[in-house]
């Protein structure tokens, strides 16, 4: 058909089944723990059941002498094997307080679940059965658990940095010096609120799981992890173990999702492999459930006071935030960078003069360490500041949706005076690269039926009413795609922001994509395979794509913050240029014409103007293969490796509308609608991209109404396995209505921007906004999350003194 | 994940079950659907050192009409129970209530028998058949006896049933058209309730039970004697928690259960009168 014919993409777009399915939906893939290893032993950890004690003494010889037991390790044994301590990558400020984490502690517990013995055995059975013949005699000490209270230094957790407070965080921008001071001191409006992030645990559906097995010559190892940056893992292995890092290999084979909580480098990891290169034999451990609540990181973890200034019309003038950041027992990986990737968003997606003044302390506690949990640092921002301008709409009595359209960046300040592109730089000077909220936000309220419903709402919501209705909006930014190493840099951040990738023609024209992005669940594979297939004019079930295995994959920075496609992506699409470049050469030898008279499309060089003089890419390869006869100077072979550093952050964007009911009986929120129409620039195919909305909004709807990692006044976690952490299920998911505007991307190839960490990034504060909208009328204007049936009859309560 | 080690027996009959238990002494237990007891021994809370498998008692698996009541064997189902056509007629409120336990896979293999033998005050099925006025059937080395709801439930996870003695019937009352009301509340459509309930009305007698109140699946009496002595509904449902003990918990505090209960009781008594 000549319509399809003329199509200038034939695959980016379409909404193909992902190729990963059958072997995930039949159980056929292959997780670490289904991995056969023969002669593996089994490793267990013992850990401590006191958030803050000290380790007075360890006996093992009864569990030493225990059936099929190999040998027990303490942190005592242990220390000296660890080159260095445990790696935390973003030493945010000189002065920042890191103290020195092993993977078994060695004089004192600093959370429930530290590690602080280790048993080898011949059989998972034998090695926890070991575990409680282990006897330790612990002297507990005060547990840390408020974080106001943790920065009074009552209790020090670590003495040898004598203080509990990290680092703090500045981030002031003033058009003059006290402009933020001035804007509040003349603002018409102000509202002054405060917000606590709970902490979340993030459940991945498949618990950690680490086999490292040694080569019997040599040193070489091989370490199997369900981890999302087998590459950062590998290189961090080989400093903290003082391993040659080309005697480091690291595969993460299929890897059940991550939400952050795998990009880090775990204790076990450590330990499996320092255990097998001392004892000569395969090392494996699979986390327990109980034991994944505890000794895999957490997530949020804040308390935020945020301050807004407006001028009469509701026009923001300055945003004032002082956070408090709970970090936990230790620094993991990026533990301390958390807040700071939300320090550019405490101003929404608002035209903000430059009166902004940011402030993080972060905090260590006896609990478990936090680090980077779906979205990291950016719903947290982003449910202050949406909380807030609602908060701010009520204070003035008008409609929250006017008054952020009184506020919203215009479509026209992306672009300069000439109508060209530039993007909206931004009161922080990072640059917004492109974006429309008002037709996002439009098309938002037209799904819902906005006007309806707030007109709904004044017939629903009279004095009495055992179910009151609540409308709840939220207009996001998300910056990722991370990150411009650059910028990177100015964070003091440890690493770079690229991304690799290299595509290889094979001889028979099928071809391999390399690429350095880890996938944990999102597709990439399918995804990857279109770009390449898009590119070089193949079909995508011609294309393979290899990840994950830095034998490999050797160049990689992995996948965490919506970063794969932005820029993993943009990489694979370099990558199939550079390609193109030298098969342009070959083919113009062939066809014995200039490299620049041949035009490229639908994987076949033809001379611009004689359609008829052509040869196809899959020749191309073949003859680079056989290396006959090729132009001078060309290598055999049709190979390119590109990697991709970005210019820019990506800015995808959107507005999510949320309906909720709440029974003022019971306090039960019951979700009616949840609309969410998000902006990813291009999208490579649109069934992923609803995927990850609706797992986004669903983990972000979760924050607001149903999960919290509890901890007592000792500091034992309370919700520790999943009948207490009410993670939610499909059948309490209510209908999600998703749709799109899209706005390129200006800064890469493909107009991408990515859509990992939207839905999340979006919910929490849509759903929030509703259920306080439903009950602000009988004077409930903040509620904790979550929003639970409890929480919300207090709330009723307290306002009501009980009577309905 | 890995619960401690134990012997593992199989019964091919009641008989056989009660003699393998009273071998094995205090340390062995009963294995049926496992729903309850499997889960405990994987986080090693519960430690038995014989198990004694009683899923394969075939004749133990059943729904019968006996004239006034039904005779339900303890090893049938939930799904069973939930999809039961003689049930369904009888006793609706029963098949209704089995049909919110847990999900489909925990209704396929659990037990009604299971269930009201580990006695866990916030199961659906021990309040229900408590609300109905049953009378379960227990075989010991002797024989059988059988011991009303009301005097069965002693404490936490504990019942009447003696160490050697298994819970082999349940026999329910028929409903005879009487209206009914199963009220489950909970944060998540497949966790145990926050509070529950279970009632029945029809002409001047109830019964309503409320899960989840107590140490024990609770008797709410005090409701069925207001509501006799001709109290309103909203009166007689503000008797709810007369006669429980709540607990606090990470979902409910003592004074919102305590609240709930009063809510959902003048919920089921509402739609029991329709």
């Amino acid at each position: 058909m000549s319509i399809t014919q003329e199509r200038t993409t034939n695959v980016i777009g379409q909404r193909m089944l992902r190729r990963e399915d059958p072997a995930l939906l039949t159980g056929e893939a292959k997780f670490v723990n289904d991995l056969v290893i023969p002669g593996a032993l089994h490793l267990a950890v013992l850990r401590s059941p006191y958030a803050h004690a000290r380790i007075k003494s360890i006996d093992v010889s009864d569990a030493a002498s225990m059936p099929g037991v190999v040998a027990v390790y303490t942190g005592k044994d242990l220390h000296s094997t660890w080159a260095a301590p445990m790696p935390c990558a973003w030493p945010v400020t000189p002065d920042m307080k890191n103290p020195a984490h092993y993977p078994l502690a060695v004089d004192k517990a600093c959370y429930v679940g530290d590690g602080v013995a280790a048993v080898l055995a011949t059989s998972e059975a034998a090695s926890r059965d070991a575990l409680d013949a282990i006897d330790v005699v612990y002297e507990p000490l005060a547990a840390v658990i408020d974080l106001e209270d943790a920065l009074t230094d009552r209790t020090i957790i670590h003495e040898s940095i004598g203080t509990n407070k990290s680092y703090t965080w500045n981030l002031k921008v003033e058009s003059a010096e006290g402009a933020v001071d001035k804007a509040f001191k003349t603002a018409a409006f102000t509202v002054s609120e405060r917000y606590v992030q709970q902490r979340l645990i993030p459940m991945a559906m498949e618990p950690r799981a680490v086999a490292a097995v040694p080569q019997p010559f040599g040193g070489d190892v091989t370490l199997y992890s369900a981890t999302q940056v087998p590459h950062i893992l590998k290189v961090m292995t080989a400093i903290t173990l003082g391993i040659p890092e080309h005697q480091m290999r690291v595969v993460a084979p299929s890897v059940g999702g991550g939400f952050g909580s795998k990009l880090d480098v775990y204790a076990e990891e450590l330990l499996c492999v320092a255990l097998a290169r001392k004892h000569g034999a395969p090392v494996r451990w699979v986390e327990e459930r109980s034991e994944n609540t505890q000794a895999t990181i957490h997530g949020r973890g804040q308390i935020q006071n945020i301050e807004l200034a407006a001028d009469k019309d509701g026009k923001l003038t300055a945003v004032r935030v002082r956070l408090i950041g709970d970090m936990g027992a230790y620094l993991q990986l990026v533990t301390p960078g958390v807040p700071l990737l939300g320090a550019f968003l405490y101003g929404g997606v608002y035209d903000l003069p430059q009166a902004y003044d940011f402030s993080c302390t972060s905090v260590f506690t006896t609990m478990t360490p936090t680090d980077a949990y779906r979205g990291a640092g950016r719903p947290e921002a982003t449910y202050a500041i949406e909380v807030a301008m609602d908060a701010l709409a009520r204070t003035m009595g008008i409609d929250p949706y006017e008054l952020r359209k009184r506020n919203y960046i215009k479509k026209e300040q992306f672009y300069d005076a000439a109508g060209n592109p530039v993007g909206y730089t931004a009161f922080h000077g990072l640059n917004y690269d492109s974006g429309d909220h008002l037709a996002a936000a439009e098309k938002a309220m037209q799904h819902a039926d906005y006007t309806g419903l707030r007109k709904k709402q004044k017939t629903q919501n009279v004095p009495g009413a055992r179910k009151r209705l609540g409308i709840g909006m939220t207009s996001y930014f998300e910056m990722c795609g991370l990150a411009p190493s650059r910028v990177l840099a100015s964070l003091n951040y440890g690493a770079g922001g690229w991304e690799s990738a290299t595509v290889r023609v094979l001889p028979t024209s099928k071809v391999q994509v390399v690429t350095g992005t880890s996938p944990h669940g999102q597709g990439h594979e399918t995804s990857w395979a279109m770009i390449a297939a898009e590119k070089l004019g193949v079909a995508p079930e011609d294309v393979d794509v290899l990840h994950s295995d830095t034998a490999i994959a050797p160049l990689g920075l992995d996948t965490y913050g919506s970063r794969s496609l932005a820029v993993g992506g943009v990489a694979i699409a370099g990558a199939c240029d550079k390609v193109i470049d030298k098969a342009r050469l070959i083919a113009a030898h062939q066809l014995e014409c200039a490299a620049e008279d041949l035009e490229f499309a639908k994987g076949v060089f033809s001379v611009k103007g004689s359609p008829d003089k052509a040869v196809p890419i899959a020749a191309i390869a073949f003859a680079a293969f056989t290396a006959h006869n090729l132009p001078d100077g060309v290598e055999p072979n049709l190979e390119a490796q590109y990697t991709h550093d970005p210019k820019n952050f990506s800015w995808p964007f959107g507005t999510h509308i949320c309906v909720v009911e709440v029974d003022t009986e019971t306090g039960k929120v019951d979700v009616l609608k949840y609309v969410a129409v998000d902006d990813c620039g291009n999208q490579i195919n649109p069934l992923i991209v609803e995927g990850q909305v609706h797992g986004g909004v669903v983990q972000g709807m979760a924050q607001a109404l149903y999960e919290e990692a509890v901890y007592d006044q000792d500091g034992n976690l309370k919700t520790s396995n999943l009948a207490e952490y009410l993670v939610p299920a499909a059948c309490d998911v209510p209908p999600i209505t998703t749709d799109f505007t899209v706005t390129p991307s200006t800064t890469n190839q493909l107009g991408v921007k990515g859509i990992g960490e939207a839905g999340t990034i979006g919910a929490a504060s849509a759903v929030m906004n509703a259920v306080i909208d439903a009950l602000s009328g009988l004077g409930i204007t903040s509620l904790d999350m979550p929003a639970s049936p409890n929480n919300v009859w207090k709330a009723l309560q307290s306002v009501q003194g009980g009577k309905q | 994940m890995i619960p401690a080690a134990f012997d593992y027996k199989r019964a091919g009959s009641a008989e056989e079950a009660i003699a393998l238990i009273g071998q094995h002494g205090d340390e062995a237990k009963f294995l049926a659907g496992g729903h309850s007891l499997i889960p405990l021994m994987k986080l090693r809370l519960a430690q038995p050192t014989v198990l004694v498998d009683i899923g394969r008692v075939k004749d133990l698996s059943y729904v019968k009409d006996a004239g006034n009541h039904i005779a339900i064997g303890a090893l049938t189902r939930h799904m069973d129970v939930e999809k039961s056509p003689v049930l369904k007629q009888h006793v609706p409120l029963l098949a209704h209530a089995a049909s919110h336990v847990g999900d489909a896979q925990v209704r396929h293999r659990g037990t009604i028998g299971g269930s009201i033998a580990h006695a866990d005050p916030a199961s659906d099925l021990p309040a229900t058949t408590l609300a109905l006025g049953a009378t379960y059937v227990v075989q010991g080395p002797n024989g059988k006896r059988e011991i009303a709801a009301k005097d069965f439930y002693r404490g936490f996870l504990e019942s009447a049933l003696a160490p050697d003695e298994m819970l082999v019937e349940i026999k329910v009352p028929k409903m005879n058209g009487a209206g009914w009301s199963f009220q489950k509340f909970n944060r998540r459509a497949q966790d145990w309730a926050i509070v529950g309930v279970a009632a029945w009305r029809n002409n001047g007698t109830s019964g309503v039970a409320l899960v989840n109140m107590g140490s024990t699946p609770v008797l709410a009496a005090a409701v069925s004697a207001a509501l006799s002595s001709g109290a309103s509904v909203a009166d007689a449902a503000n008797r709810a928690a007369d006669d429980a003990e709540p607990q606090s918990d990470l979902n409910a505090s003592v004074e919102y259960r305590t609240h709930l209960a009063k809510v959902l009781v003048r919920r089921a008594l509402e739609e029991a009168s329709k």
